[in-house]
């Protein structure tokens, strides 16, 4: 039993999922934690915020590591007083691996050094992949990235204004569709910008998350300001063979998922063929045929078929900026910016792209203004020029909307100040 | 204007403002040496934290940079 009485943190139990209350009451019986009152007065405090309907948490703080300026956020109570076990309670960033791999004996020695280090309580994983520590003083910060660093070969992931700790899916680890590999691009992109992770010099966060293929699995399209989406440039693979073995029943339909109900016998023609997007696929009964022109790479064929459909084998990455959450502006998604991009190591030409945005985006961008907000301010066709990049009509998503065509003074004919006479000369009002 | 002269123009300024702001975006610290490379800014910021001179407050999303000890902290802040 913990000391604080939490009759509607306790409610919280009752549902048919794990809770977090539970979670952190075992913590309280039996965490071996050096912090030996946080995850009680954690429920405490928790309780007393259900009852008054207002936080008890200050914002930020001066907490960091030596040589960092991220990775570590400054919590205070402002009940530190009924509460001491949790009047300092940081938040630590860990970079999680590539994918979230590791092995049970690393997490092992990651828990065993944050229960020496802080209050136990973890969060698997943060929004932006990280493994987040929970609640620690300041005065166990040093030894904790001293002992995290030297003995794990382990890094702090980013916070405030910096690149934030990057993210991939699983790829080519497990996956057939990556078109890419979005681990080995993940892993030299941290360690290129290690400066950039670290040292906060940007108005604001900036993320960079990698999908390896259009079916987004750490959906990057929508949280991060530059997503990497692997694609193909040449034609679906079609194995036709397998697709007669879809059509007769032989191979399960997306790959045996779905399978909780009786949906009846597949039907191509329902269930792909009327399903393309763009009706680029037809099937007389005998050969699959796909207009490949006219493929969004929308995955579904793929993902009914896997046995049957594969990618192109031209692979690379169409890159997008933009995505935020709504703080400023309206949540939006990011915008398609270079269609194709080769992502074969050493990733010079992403390199050279993510570094003109970088530099665009730490001179005009206001202090907090994150580069879709930038780019909306300043539009996109700024954005393009600045890139060195030409406009394409797959850039245009609503030709109404976000026309991209807009002439400079220098491509018109005698400029804005033609002489007007000459013109109605010729031309009657 | 050598490094030194910089980082004695940026620690003027900041004590000059003291008494009404006590943290400062990165932004401003370009302002106050225009004529140095945003970068080489970034850093001398970067280094005059090293160092002792600043220390950088974050809110977890944002980061602002202050001369160090200016900022308060937990109990005292307001
Ligand atoms: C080279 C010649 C021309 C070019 C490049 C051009 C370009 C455009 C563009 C880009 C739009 C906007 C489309 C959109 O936002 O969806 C537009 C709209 C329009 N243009 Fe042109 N245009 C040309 C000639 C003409 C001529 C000769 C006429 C009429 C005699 C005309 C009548 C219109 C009309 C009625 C609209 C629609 C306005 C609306 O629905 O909002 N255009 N044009
Ligand atoms: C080969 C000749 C032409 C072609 C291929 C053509 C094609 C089109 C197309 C595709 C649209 C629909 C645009 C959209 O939905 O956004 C359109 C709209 C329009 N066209 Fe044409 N057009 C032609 C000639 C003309 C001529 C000669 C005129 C007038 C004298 C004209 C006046 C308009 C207007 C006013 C609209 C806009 C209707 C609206 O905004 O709702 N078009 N045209
Ligand atoms: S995003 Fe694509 S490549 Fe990556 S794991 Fe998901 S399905 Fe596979
Ligand atoms: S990937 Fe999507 S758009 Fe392309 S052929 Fe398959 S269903 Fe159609």
């Amino acid at each position: 039993m913990g000391k604080h009485k939490t009759p509607m943190l306790d409610e919280l139990e009752k549902g048919p999922w794990p809770s977090f209350v539970s979670d952190i009451k075992q913590q309280v019986e039996n965490g071996k934690h050096v912090l030996k009152e946080a995850p009680d007065d954690l429920l405490g405090v928790m309780e007393l915020s259900y009852e008054d309907r207002v936080t008890h948490w200050k914002h930020g703080g001066i907490v960091g590591v030596f040589g960092y300026g991220g990775g570590i956020i400054g919590r205070y109570c402002d009940q530190p007083t009924n509460f001491p076990g949790v009047a300092h309670f940081h938040t630590v960033r860990v970079n999680q691996p590539s994918s979230k791999y590791y092995t049970t004996k690393f997490l092992g020695d990651l828990l065993d050094l944050w229960e020496k280090h802080g209050s136990g309580l973890t969060n698997m994983h943060g929004s932006t992949g990280d493994i987040v520590f929970l609640g620690t003083t300041t005065d166990h910060l040093e030894p904790l990235f001293f002992e995290m660093t030297h003995e794990l070969n382990q890094d702090l992931g980013g916070s405030g204004s910096n690149l934030r700790t990057p993210e991939c899916c699983l790829g080519k680890s497990r996956c057939q569709y990556a078109c890419y590999d979005t681990q080995e691009v993940c892993h030299q992109l941290t360690n290129e910008y290690q400066d950039e992770l670290h040292r906060p010099a940007f108005p604001y966060k900036f993320k960079f998350k990698f999908d390896g293929c259009p079916n987004g699995c750490v959906a990057s399209i929508a949280r991060s300001d530059m997503s990497v989406i692997g694609t193909w440039r040449d034609d679906i693979r079609i194995d036709q063979k397998a697709v007669a073995a879809y059509v007769n029943g032989e191979i399960k339909p997306n790959a045996g998922a779905h399978s909780g109900r009786d949906w009846g016998k597949f039907d191509i023609q329902k269930e792909v063929i009327a399903l393309c997007p763009t009706n680029c696929m037809c099937y007389d009964g005998k050969t699959l045929e796909i207009n490949n022109r006219e493929c969004t790479r929308c995955m579904h064929c793929l993902n009914v078929m896997p046995q049957a459909l594969r990618v192109g084998v031209d692979q690379g990455a169409s890159v997008l900026f933009g995505a935020k959450a709504p703080i400023l502006e309206g949540a939006q998604m990011s915008t398609l910016t270079v269609p194709f991009i080769p992502m074969e190591p050493p990733y010079d030409e992403l390199k050279d792209l993510i570094e003109k945005v970088w530099d665009w985006w730490m001179e005009e961008g206001k202090n907090r203004e994150r580069l879709g907000e930038l780019i909306q301010r300043k539009s996109f066709q700024e954005f393009l020029r600045v890139l060195e990049l030409d406009p394409d009509p797959r850039m245009v998503d609503e030709p109404r909307s976000n026309p991209y065509i807009f002439w400079k003074e220098e491509e018109v004919e005698g400029g804005w100040t033609r002489d007007i006479e000459a013109y109605r000369a010729k031309h009657q009002r | 204007m050598t490094e030194d002269e910089a980082r004695q123009l940026i620690l003027e300024t900041l004590k000059s403002k003291s008494k009404s702001k006590s943290k400062f975006y990165l932004k401003d610290f370009y302002a106050i040496v225009p004529d140095m490379k945003n970068r080489e800014v970034k850093n001398l910021v970067n280094k005059m934290v090293m160092e002792g001179h600043l220390e950088y407050w974050s809110s977890g999303s944002t980061t602002l940079i202050g001369l160090k000890g200016m900022g308060k902290q937990h109990a005292e802040e307001d």
